[in-house]
């Protein structure tokens, strides 16, 4: 038998792990409706459904399509199973990338996006262990008044610094896009938190619009 | 079976997915070290990596807790501890659950006790609605990377500055989100104080402000490299605690 790739056993593996993810997931409240014996109110299932999937849904496909090329693939099959892409996985990948001058397109980048996000899900995943099981005495810490403003504001801190670090090498292709979403965010009252996430793909897209512009006058 | 929301068994159950979430970072860790060995990578600088995503991921997950503890309050801890290790986030959880509930013709937070029947039904909403990328990955993400390989095999210099664009382009879409209330400046809003838009474009400011130091201090100090990130996340978190006081 020819032996697999690394990358064709990343996505072998990796589609294991998921599809038995999406059945554990499924498990959860399967098995409490059986243990408490109860059905679920079908009727109000459907009608909570309508008002939440095909949000979710879309939003869903959209990111899949957006990031999986930023992920690569061992980043992928994890991150979209921990969760918290664009403001903790991808970040981490980002500056992995760049911290270590690999491209991502190749097999180092491959590797290294796949370590950063693979030790950032684990790191996550015990903090939060560490936080469920000390819940009485971190709540009143937590919840602090003091510290409120610090977490409400980890976006905007976290992207001041990757900002930086990465639109000041590559400010050709940054100029056009920080400038077309400083302009949409100011003066649309709509963009704001909830919406960012639609947001990202516009502006990939029109990024990469105006980088082939460039590239193709000789400017990149 | 009695059914409350903080059940022994609800734990036992989010304990056993959250341990095979685990077992998947732990494993895909292990196939992406064993690979690089047999590149011969570096592996001074794979540890240098693994050190610097441990450290740049303790403040966002500790904002984390922070939203499992402001769900428990009506969903319980098994439920929020399970779909934010899964998946989830705080908005996109409180978004399900409430649609959930309020299809029963309740509201979430108003409601003292949950019953099972409820639980089964909020589980499920928010289960079947975010469970598209976990499918999706497996059956998109080969033909798009394979894409990626082929514009890298046409033309290597073009696909680098394609992957930048769209690291410059997601990093944008943020920039702007920075300054969504901005416009408060010249556009009050009843109650908030206009300068309150400026808290997280001053933050963001301080982040970069102090990433641009850590930058030059870099060429004397090149293990700060390796923190820099974080250094810069951590400061500029700090500094919304006067700024917000201040502007807010």
């Amino acid at each position: 038998m020819k032996k697999l790739s690394y990358i064709d056993s990343v996505h072998r593996d990796g589609t294991i792990w998921n599809l038995t993810m999406m059945v554990l997931m499924f498990l959860y409240p399967l098995t409490v409706a059986l243990i408490f014996q109860a059905m679920p109110d079908w009727q109000a299932l459907i009608m909570g459904l309508i008002a939440t999937a095909p949000m979710y849904w879309a939003v869903g496909v959209i990111e899949t399509i957006t990031f999986v090329p930023m992920l690569g693939a061992g980043g992928s099959y994890l991150s979209f199973v921990t969760g918290n892409i664009s403001n903790l996985k991808l970040p981490c990948a980002i500056n992995a990338l760049e911290q270590n001058e690999v491209s991502a397109n190749s097999e180092e980048g491959e590797i290294i996006s796949t370590v950063a996000i693979a030790t950032s899900s684990i790191v996550t995943t015990v903090i939060i262990i560490v936080g469920v099981i000390c819940i009485v005495p971190l709540t009143p810490i937590l919840e602090a008044p003091v510290l409120e403003p610090a977490f409400a504001q980890m976006l905007p801190a976290l992207f001041g610094g990757l900002g930086v670090a990465f639109v000041s090498k590559n400010w050709k292709i940054a100029v056009a896009p920080v400038i077309l979403m400083l302009v949409l965010f100011i003066f649309i009252p709509a963009l704001n938190a909830g919406t960012v996430g639609i947001m990202v793909p516009v502006s990939v897209l029109f990024t990469i619009g105006v980088s082939r512009i460039l590239y193709k006058r000789g400017v990149l | 079976m009695e059914f409350y929301v903080n059940h022994p068994v609800l734990f036992f159950l989010a304990g056993v997915i959250i341990l095979a979430v685990l077992g998947q970072s732990v494993y895909f860790l292990w196939k992406a070290m064993k690979r690089s060995k047999e590149l011969g990578m570096d592996q001074n600088k794979l540890m240098k990596t693994i050190r610097t995503a441990a450290v740049f991921t303790i403040a966002p997950a500790v904002s984390i807790v922070i939203s499992v503890i402001t769900l428990a309050k009506s969903l319980g801890i098994p439920l929020p501890w399970l779909r934010l290790s899964v998946v989830g986030s705080l908005s996109y959880e409180a978004i399900a659950a409430s649609n959930a509930v309020s299809a029963m013709g309740l509201e979430l937070g108003k409601i003292s006790e949950l019953t099972a029947q409820q639980y089964v039904n909020i589980t499920l909403v928010m289960t079947i609605s975010i469970m598209v990328g976990i499918w999706l990955v497996p059956a998109i993400s080969k033909k798009l990377l394979g894409g990626m390989s082929n514009l890298e095999a046409k033309d290597k210099k073009w696909a680098d500055i394609f992957q930048n664009a769209m690291f410059i382009g997601m990093i944008a879409a943020f920039l702007g989100y920075v300054f969504c209330d901005f416009s408060m400046l010249w556009n009050p809003t009843e109650g908030v104080a206009p300068t309150t838009g400026l808290i997280p474009v001053c933050v963001m400011g301080v982040s970069a402000a102090i990433m641009v130091v850590l930058g030059l201090a870099m060429k004397k100090w090149k293990w700060l490299g390796d923190y820099a990130l974080p250094i810069s996340l951590v400061l500029g978190m700090a500094s919304a605690i006067p700024i917000t006081a201040l502007l807010g």
